[in-house]
């Protein structure tokens, strides 16, 4: 198996040289501060323990009173996995530093956040949006997405077929 | 060569006209007999062509079907064999579509012209004994010169179309037609070095003459002329004006219904006439080593012409595609110098021949077993100095077994927040 | 001599065209031959699937992961279970465990199929090869269809195991079709591996280097071409992998040409993995029960696969209600695709078409 390694262990690595990156530490995963993430995802290619030159996967999570950025980062040479996280508490305007110059696999990765949950991507070279194009009213992954201004309900209700005020259905 | 000589002789076809012409001669004006053995041979040679295409597209479909371990058209008729009926009749029915911005004369002319060449040319062809519509006796320049009205048809048609990838595929099909006459053209002198006349029946009377196929002392050449008659006719491993994927259809992309159809005729009746003269210079025509005294001469010209069409749809079926500049480095880096190697060796050969007058029965298999010999030794030498570099990174995987850091066998934590 | 005046000009592989394996969109521009510049368009086969997975149960997800990438449904129904399972904190039975790999290293023999089959159409060799190929996968997609029913939207491995067991002809169905594939495959390479048009037109095309490679997050073959020796069922094995004994190919120059025998190589290791994976399989129950509208404790995991394309991996995170609250794919074809400008720049145009067939998309996983 791969190690996936532990929250405590990898946010004292961070802490040695960045001790105010840290936010959070769980027992999966480190949350540490968005501002100081080029800093952080830079310590954690280069450190030679730690060498997760292998970004797996950048997504992001909507906690309908933050955002949740996060990575999953992989050292091959190693074979760890770990997980970094960072939440973005504006909801209007959520920003964070791009890491295409630490790993060019962010490229695409964050157009598809960008696009699907709005959160711009600062010092990104080309950022758009990639499955839906420009001028498309709001961002589909968001948790108010069903709900936008002016009454509009793009999506599709629960499950089809089913009044409001039943339970949904789900124990079919 | 005993020949009954009657009008009814179908060994020799040509029987039948002149009989007719020389009866028509009798009663009417002789401008009659002229217009009506041209109409007759225009007919005939026409009739050939169309016919040959039509075949030659069912042979085409069902050969390659055969090759790629599935069956060809099989729906349409015993066989499928109305298939090509039943393509001429949707490509009748369809609309023509002219985009607003083409230059609309060039376009409509384009399939005429690649039309009429192509039809032209199989006017020198022996057919038999004594049938040829027009024999002429510079029959080989005849057939280089006719073919190659094809490239202005090419080029017209991508240009008047209004897009992009037209032209760019119209630009390399003319680069790589032009490239390629050259090497076609040198191979083609070696055999007229060797039977001292151009003329297409003259040729194969010589190999009568000398009880041999010309394949047999120009290996190199009829190699040669393989393969550039391939790409002359847009044909895969060279088709990188039609089928090349980023150009859809090449420079016939926008031509709909009866002009496509055309365009797709004239590959056939091409290929068809490529054949043909292969047949004829390398293969004895209408000659089998005397077997034409009882089959007629155009039943053995035409099995032979088959035979080699066969080979081609072969190199189709099997080989994938060159791209524009290596194909172009082929033709000028790799056969321009054999060929012009052959056509030297040749002539060395046919002066040292005819000076010390030395016999035929001799002179000959030597000459065979030679240029068999330098064709091997050439080919071989030259395509491995061609590809050495691709000796130097192995053509397999490399197999691991283990990565770097084994997987470890205690589980990942599963506690949840 | 006046200088010839000469400008680059854009021409556009549109969505709909014979090779680009599904709607994708590039832009390139062209100084005569050459590719300068290329700008790709993805999002024509976009069907939002996270976010319609958001508002379905867990189970009603599976079918959702077949039509991702469609030619490899096996693997993708796998990930996602695998995910599921790592929230539910269960393990699937032994004989399901088997027969996962049995099918994941069936679907890889497809898809590889199909994959060198594209590549060498891309290359010109006129659907010869991919017929041939074809032969094999319909075979294949012949078991899928006496297992589950379907041959390419299988929907079959389950969260808790598999859904249903194999028939009693499927053994020996795939006793015959393991015997006959070593001597397939032979001849493939045979044909392929040797044709000096194919060495030609793929050979350093599309160079990819090993550092580019794991910076831009390539997995798969892709990855393996690159010489970079790393494959999940060796590095995190999941189902019985680590009971089988095989070897992963890498390439050693990273090009058109090293991603095509790799992918040959795998089929060959993949016949060696089913051979003991059905020597090995027990008999047992092939599933745990779980429930329609089974609630996760709340939690996060993340699964990933070997899948034919590359890392397939789902992240999954659950709120404690029965639907998940965020479902995350990690598309391999997606991520494969960064590299794509970087490979093509200073080739041809027809080389541009060979380097984007050697990658392997599946429009259907790049768009989700």
């Amino acid at each position: 198996m791969s190690r996936y390694l532990g929250g405590k262990e990898v946010a004292e690595r961070i802490a040695r040289l960045l001790p105010e990156a840290v936010v959070d530490v769980a027992p999966q995963w480190v949350v540490v501060d968005p501002t100081k993430l080029l800093a952080v995802g830079r310590l954690l290619k280069d450190d030679p323990e730690l060498d997760c030159r292998y970004l797996i996967s950048l997504t992001a999570v909507d906690r309908i009173d933050h955002f949740d950025l996060v990575y999953h980062l992989a050292s091959l040479a190693k074979n760890h996995v770990i997980v970094v996280k960072a939440r973005l508490l504006d909801r209007e305007k959520p920003e964070a530093p791009s890491l295409t110059a630490i790993w060019r696999a962010a490229d695409l990765q964050e157009c598809e956040v960008y696009d699907l949950m709005g959160i711009r991507f600062s010092g990104h070279p080309s950022l758009r949006r990639v499955f839906l194009w420009e001028g498309f009213a709001g961002y589909p992954l968001r948790k108010d997405y069903l709900n936008m201004p002016g009454g509009v309900k793009p999506g599709l209700p629960l499950f089809p077929g089913v009044r409001p005020d039943e339970e949904g259905a789900v124990d079919g | 060569m005993t020949l009954l000589a009657a009008w009814y002789d179908i060994r020799d076809l040509s029987n039948a006209v002149t009989h007719l012409l020389e009866w028509v001669g009798d009663w009417g004006p002789s401008w009659l007999v002229y217009v009506l053995s041209a109409v007759i041979g225009g007919a005939a040679i026409f009739g050939f062509a169309a016919a040959g295409a039509l075949i030659n597209s069912w042979i085409e479909r069902r050969a390659i079907g055969r090759f790629q371990a599935r069956l060809g058209p099989n729906r349409v008729g015993p066989f499928g064999l109305l298939q090509p009926f039943a393509d001429v009749l949707k490509l009748m029915l369809k609309e023509p579509l002219f985009p607003r911005l083409l230059e609309r004369w060039l376009f409509v002319l384009a399939p005429i012209v690649v039309f009429i060449p192509a039809v032209m040319v199989f006017g020198v062809f022996p057919f038999g004994p004594g049938m040829t519509f027009v024999d002429l006796n510079v029959g080989v320049v005849y057939v280089l010169a006719i073919s190659s009205l094809g490239v202005i048809a090419v080029f017209m048609a991508g240009w008047s179309s209004a897009n992009k990838f037209s032209l760019i595929s119209a630009m390399r099909v003319v680069a790589m037609l032009v490239s390629y006459e050259v090497p076609m053209v040198l191979a083609l002198l070696g055999v007229v070095v060797f039977a001292g006349t151009m003329s297409l029946s003259g040729i194969v009377v010589w190999q009568q003459q000398y009880h041999v196929w010309i394949i047999v002392l120009q290996p190199l050449a009829a190699a040669i002329y393989l393969i550039a008659g391939t790409t002359e006719l847009n044909r895969t491993p060279t088709d990188i004006a039609e089928a090349e994927s980023e150009l859809v259809a090449g420079y016939h992309t926008e031509y709909s219904g009866m002009r496509f159809a055309l365009f797709y005729a004239v590959e056939l009746v091409n290929a068809l006439a490529v054949s043909a003269v292969a047949a004829s210079l390398f293969l004895g025509g209408w000659w089998l080593f005397g077997l034409d005294r009882w089959l007629p001469g155009w039943l053995i010209f035409i099995g032979k012409v088959y035979a080699v069409y066969g080979l081609l749809i072969w190199l189709r079926g099997t080989l994938p595609r060159l791209r524009i500049d290596q194909l172009l480095a082929f033709a000028w880096k790799f056969l321009l110098p054999l060929a012009m190697a052959n056509v030297i060796v040749t002539a060395f050969e046919v002066v040292i021949w005819v000076e010390y007058d030395l016999s035929a029965g001799v002179v000959l298999p030597l000459f065979a077993i030679v240029n068999v010999a330098l064709a091997a030794v050439l080919i071989g030498g030259w395509a491995k100095l061609m590809s050495y570099r691709f000796e130097r990174l192995p053509k397999r995987a490399l197999l691991v077994h283990d990565i770097a850091v084994p997987a470890t066998s205690t589980p990942m934590s599963t506690e949840q927040v | 001599m006046a200088d010839v005046h000469s400008e680059p000009f854009v021409i556009n592989l549109g969505p709909q065209h014979p090779s680009t394996h599904g709607v994708f969109r590039m832009r390139l521009t062209l100084d005569g031959e050459r590719v300068l510049d290329m700008d790709m368009t993805v999002g024509y086969l976009h069907r939002s699937t996270e976010k319609l997975a958001e508002e379905r149960t867990y189970i009603q997800n599976i079918p959702f992961t077949d039509r991702m990438d469609y030619l490899s449904a096996m693997t993708n129904n796998l990930a996602y279970c695998l995910a599921a399972e790592k929230l539910l904190g269960i393990e699937a039975p032994e004989r399901a465990q088997y027969l996962r790999v049995i099918m994941s290293e069936l679907q890889r023999l497809a898809n590889h199929a199909m994959a060198i089959g594209a590549f060498a159409n891309d290359c010109g060799a006129w659907q010869t090869p991919l017929m041939y190929m074809f032969r094999e996968r319909e075979k294949i997609l012949d078991l899928f269809e006496m297992t589950c029913g379907a041959r390419l939207t299988t929907n079959y491995v389950r969260i808790g195991g598999v859904s249903f067991d194999v028939p009693p002809e499927f053994v020996p169905a795939m006793t015959a079709l393991l015997a006959e594939m070593p001597r397939r495959i032979e001849e493939y390479a045979s044909l392929l591996t040797e044709n000096e048009i194919l060495l030609a037109r793929a050979r350093d095309v599309g160079v990819l280097s090993a550092a580019d490679a794991i910076d831009c997050a390539v997995s798969g073959p892709m990855l393996r071409a690159s010489g970079v020796a790393w494959d999940l069922r060796k590095a995190e094995p999941y189902c019985v992998y680590d009971r089988m004994d095989f070897d992963i190919p890498i390439g050693v120059n990273g090009d058109c040409y090293d991603r095509m025998v790799v992918r040959l190589e795998e089929m060959r290791q993949s016949v060696r993995i089913l051979e003991q994976a059905l020597a090995q399989m027990p008999q047992g129950p092939v599933k745990i029960n779980v429930p329609l509208a089974v609630r996760p404790p709340v939690g996060e995991a993340y699964a990933r696969v070997e899948s034919p394309k590359g890392e397939l991996g789902f992240y999954l995170v659950s709120d404690g209600g029965p639907t998940p609250y965020r479902f995350k794919i990690r598309s391999p074809s997606y991520i494969n695709l960064t590299p794509l400008k970087q490979m093509m720049v200073g080739h041809n145009v027809a080389d541009a078409v060979i380097i984007l067939g050697s990658i392997d998309i599946v429009l259907g996983e790049v768009d989700r």
